[in-house]
């Protein structure tokens, strides 16, 4: 095939290192770096227990990533269903094997280290769904019984997770796949068939929600009912950070976050501390950081010779861009509290885990960005 | 492939609309950001230093009360209390088992300090008990690795150590009620307390001292992270009081169970040495909190404990007011010292007839010898003679009748009887009968006890109007602040005349025809004279005087007379004046004469006139000796 021709051949592992996208991995090692230091700032200046076991999570993971950006895309293809099922498997054995932390059933107990499927599912599904809709013509994403499937992929794990409850990794793995559809071709208007059915399903929902869920939502819309109760975090975040003004209170500076007047300020606050530390300024520096990374991974995605890494690098880049956004509108008191972690700066294995396995691929299609791979997929060289 | 280039451009098309929506989604952020750290930031400044600084009240020490010679009578002493935190221990029920070994708690008690512990947060210090032995601390403290979260605090409570001997002068402290609130925040603290009564009372201000106050920064669970700033406080002041405490003891123990006041002054500065009412109570146990039934026993108890009888207690004064009127006589010239009066054992006028205590009278008498025998004919004469008018004057002279504005709350005015105050309180006229009640110390008159002892010392001091004088310094800080002797106006009456006044005094202690003569002091330098004074409380009826009148002994002791004695020593170089009124006691000659002499001889031996001595001022209530007894 004539694809095929253009196919380069096999790179060495000196070129691939060669080719990785550096400054996009020296912006993450920066984002991480400005994580580590605000959690030696959480703990009062200190390196335990958060920032030094982070800095080791995060060159493991830094590993890691550098590991899955060398490995084939064609690989990933290949494996693309193998990892969604897996991933599936995992999040059903949470139901009955997980256990509680937090509130919340969402972690699987592996001896070694604990394990959160709902994080792998993240990858596993942006990669099952490029997967699928690499192999559809135009002509079929046009058909609506060819996204019966895809649509399964979305909302069965979607609807585990919603289960254990965790309703921030449910809205994403909707969300992040409902990007993957959109850009994959599928028609807007049945996007807002999909809106309408749902909005219609909302109160059904709504009885399925758990207290705790309903009372976030409740107290999101008027926080100041509750002061001591569930809008107790959302007040003392906006507190935090109103007070931080323009400057900021100076690295380990900020009285609300040590003071324990913020609540987890190391995992889902932590940007309302860097916040109240550095102001505006830092905050709109952070900001900055990520739009930076946002648009080198759509960039990444936009070169990609083929469908499947184009649609795994958007899916990838817009799952970090719902942790960005969730998590920074939320501590501003713009959405209610889920628990989204902020990428590369909240405390926390798993999410920072993922997050560069995803870059991984990122970085990965970028290196391999001139291989072509056919509508049925498979390494054709 | 066309097909995939046309796919390609697809996604590019699509991918930037999702980049740009992803911006629009970005700016919200900015613009939220914008909004909370720019528009609204000086609010949440606002918000995060109330969040985080809150202010504490440091309760100064309260200041200590000593006695003439530096002896503490009010003091503080150390309160221990055993807490527990319950974080420090894993296991409360185990730590309170190993503690019972200690100090037994009681299943209620039990009940109470769990409720404690659940209701709390962790590091919250719960109060095991309170007013701990000191023995019990050691056990504790020696116990302290078998018990975990175990810790004795020490905090500071009111201590009298003289008790009940001093209670009506000291007062009390108590627990602070809405009606006290002055809006200093000291008052609001938990636990605060406050004079209620007496001196604690009346410098109550002085004693308390000013709050300090503490910034402290907590964190949201209320735990203190750090102080910012801290302001000390003023410790309440000392105040030194006239009176010695040696004597003060002495009289109560002496009056035993009389129902009783007696007064003890200095005749030339006014220094109270003594003030004693009893029966008296424990101020000690007002701080603590009373019981119901404790509170039900002194509040109806009908010797009325709870008064101070010494300026609240209002007595006809009898004979003891036998001096004023003499006065008033001589003063006016109606007689002269040789004068004579006869008592044929009553005085008629109109057709009423006045009765002398002495039935078949007294003979002919002069006026040193109808005060020996206070002979009542001879007084209704001299006061018949004299005038209600002149004698209600002289009875002022005397600090008769109106309040002498001693440091205490609740002292009374007394009454001295005049036609206009009839006229204006009972709208009824004067009768020429009632000067000759009143010359004899009877009818409306109405004295306290520090009246008749302010009477007497201005009698022996010759003529001096000397008041009362209860507080001696307030030492703030070290600097001592006198309550500066006045010298004294004269009342200017004639020196013989009071010459005459005090003979007659001498003379009914020191001759054996006087009615106090089996109560003289017979050390020599040390001699008393007095006045006897004994005063019914119950009208006698004709029949019963004829029949012969009730010995006291054979009477209900409510319906006993009252037995006064007021007198001074030594007769020469006169320094200590005294009153004594003991309740239904019976006769003034036979009841409070002895106590008289008694508490004169030792406040003589004592020298309790003697100049008052400064201590230093211990700052910590750990140096006193009521605190690590036991």
């Amino acid at each position: 095939m004539r694809e095929d021709s253009l196919n380069p051949p096999e790179f060495t592992i000196g070129q691939k290192l060669r080719n990785i996208h550096w400054f996009f991995v020296f912006l993450i090692c920066l984002t991480a770096a400005i994580g580590i230091a605000m959690l030696y700032s959480a703990a009062n200046g200190s390196f335990q227990p958060w920032a030094s076991r982070q800095l080791v999570r995060f060159g493991v993971g830094f590993i890691s990533m550098i590991a899955v950006s060398l490995i084939d895309v064609r690989i990933w293809l290949r494996f693309a269903y193998v990892l969604y099922g897996l991933s599936l498997i995992l999040l059903a054995l949470v139901e009955f094997m997980g256990f509680v932390g937090m509130g919340a059933q969402r972690w699987l107990d592996l001896g070694y280290f604990n394990l959160q499927p709902s994080e792998l599912m993240k990858i596993a599904m942006v990669l099952a769904l490029a997967r699928y809709f690499h192999s559809l013509t135009m002509e079929a994403v046009a058909r609506p019984t060819r996204l019966v499937i895809p649509l399964m992929m979305v909302f069965a794990p979607a609807a585990l997770v919603l289960r254990q409850p965790d309703l921030g990794t449910a809205l994403m793995l909707i969300m992040a796949g409902g990007a993957l559809f959109f850009v994959a071709g599928v028609r807007l208007w049945k996007f807002g068939l999909v809106l309408v059915s749902g909005l219609i399903a909302a109160p059904v929902g709504w009885q399925l929600l758990h207290d705790y869920q309903k009372r976030r939502i409740l107290t999101f819309l008027n926080p100041e009912v509750d002061p001591l109760g569930a809008g107790y975090h959302i007040i003392q975040s906006k507190i935090a950070l109103g007070s931080g003004g323009l400057l900021g209170k100076g690295f380990m500076q900020g009285t609300q976050g040590h003071l324990n007047f913020l609540p987890e300020m190391q995992t889902d606050f932590i940007f309302t501390m860097l916040a109240e530390e550095f102001g505006l300024v830092g905050g709109l520096g952070l900001l900055a950081l990520y739009t930076l990374l946002l648009m080198f991974g759509a960039i990444i995605a936009m070169r990609a010779n083929s469908q499947f890494g184009r649609l795994v690098a958007l899916g990838v880049t817009v799952t970090f861009f719902l942790y960005v956004f969730i998590n920074i509108a939320m501590v501003m008191g713009l959405i209610p509290v889920v628990g989204v972690p902020l990428p590369l700066i909240s405390y926390g294995g798993t999410a920072m885990m993922t997050l560069l396995v995803g870059f991984g691929l990122l970085i990965g299609i970028w290196v391999h960005r001139d291989v072509s791979i056919s509508r049925r997929g498979g390494d054709e060289v | 492939m066309n097909r995939d280039v046309e796919r390609h451009k697809l996604f590019n098309r699509r991918s930037a609309m999702l980049l740009g929506s992803q911006a629009v989604l970005f700016s919200a952020l900015v613009a939220r950001m914008y909004y909370l750290q720019v528009l609204e930031s000086e609010r949440y400044k606002t918000l995060a230093e109330e969040n985080r600084i809150n202010l504490r009240l440091l309760p100064p020490p309260r200041g200590r009360v000593v006695d003439r010679f530096g002896v503490p009578i009010a003091s503080n002493q150390k309160n221990y209390r055993v807490l527990l935190i319950p974080e420090d221990t894993r296991d409360v029920s185990a730590t309170l088992d190993s503690l019972s070994e200690i100090i037994a708690f009681g299943p209620g008690e039990r009940r109470r300090i769990l409720r404690d512990v659940r209701r709390n947060r962790s590091f919250v210090p719960v109060t095991l008990r309170e007013n701990l032995e000191w023995s019990d601390v050691a056990r504790i403290e020696v116990n302290a690795p078998d018990l975990p979260g175990v810790m004795i605090d020490v905090g500071q409570s009111r201590n009298y150590p003289y008790g009940n001997d001093l209670a009506h002068v000291l007062g009390y402290v108590a627990a602070v009620s809405p009606e006290d609130l002055t809006g200093d925040p000291l008052l609001e603290l938990p636990g605060f307390r406050i004079g209620k009564a007496g001196v604690e009372r009346v410098h109550d201000l002085a004693l308390r001292g000013s709050s300090g106050s503490s910034q402290v920064e907590v964190n949201a669970y209320g735990r203190v992270i750090r102080e910012l700033e801290r302001k000390e406080g003023q410790a309440g002041a000392e105040v030194q009081l006239s009176i010695d405490m040696e004597l003060q003891s002495f009289t109560r123990k002496r009056l035993g169970d009389e129902s009783a006041s007696v007064v003890v002054l200095d005749i030339h500065n006014g220094d109270v040495l003594t003030m004693v009412s009893n029966p008296s109570f424990d101020p000690n146990s007002f701080n603590r909190g009373l019981s119901s039934e404790e509170w039900q026993s002194l509040a109806t108890n009908p010797r009325a404990p709870l008064i101070n009888k010494a300026i609240s207690g209002r007595y006809a004064p009898g004979s003891t007011f036998k001096m004023c009127v003499l006065l008033a006589a001589l003063e006016k010239g109606v007689i002269t010292n040789s004068s004579q009066v006869f008592c044929s054992g009553y005085t008629e006028l109109g057709d009423a007839r006045f009765h002398c205590w002495r039935k078949h009278g007294h003979g002919l008498l002069s006026a040193q010898e109808a005060m020996a025998q206070s002979c009542d004919v001879y007084f209704y004469e001299i006061a018949k003679r004299t005038g209600i008018e002149r004698i209600a004057a002289m009875a002022k002279r005397f600090g008769l009748g109106a309040k002498l504005e001693v440091d205490l709350p609740g002292e009374k005015a007394g009454l001295i009887p005049t036609p206009k105050w009839k006229r204006g309180a009972l709208d009824a006229p004067w009768h020429k009968g009632e000067t000759l009640i009143v010359g004899i110390g009877q009818g409306y008159l109405l004295v306290t006890p520090l009246q008749l002892a302010v009477m007497t010392a201005r009698i022996a001091n010759g003529g001096f109007a000397v008041v009362p004088r209860l507080t001696r310094s307030v030492s703030q800080d070290g600097v001592w602040t006198e309550n500066i002797e006045a010298s004294f106006e004269s009342l200017n009456l004639q020196p013989r005349h009071m010459e005459i006044v005090r003979n007659s005094m001498i003379y009914v202690v020191n001759s054996p025809l006087g009615t106090a003569y089996k109560s003289r002091i017979t050390e020599p330098g040390q001699e008393m004279a007095g006045k006897t004074g004994t005063v019914q409380v119950r009208r006698i009826s004709k029949s019963e005087r004829e029949a012969g009148v009730r010995k006291n002994k054979d009477l209900p002791w409510k319906e006993r007379d009252h037995a006064l004695f007021v007198g001074y020593a030594p007769i020469e170089n006169p320094r200590y004046a005294i009153s004594v009124v003991v309740e239904h006691g019976g006769g003034g000659s036979k009841v409070a004469a002895p106590i008289a002499r008694d508490i004169l001889v030792e406040a003589q031996r004592r020298g309790s006139a003697s100049s008052v001595i400064r201590t230093a001022m211990p700052r910590s209530a750990g140096q006193e000796k009521s605190s690590l007894e036991g």
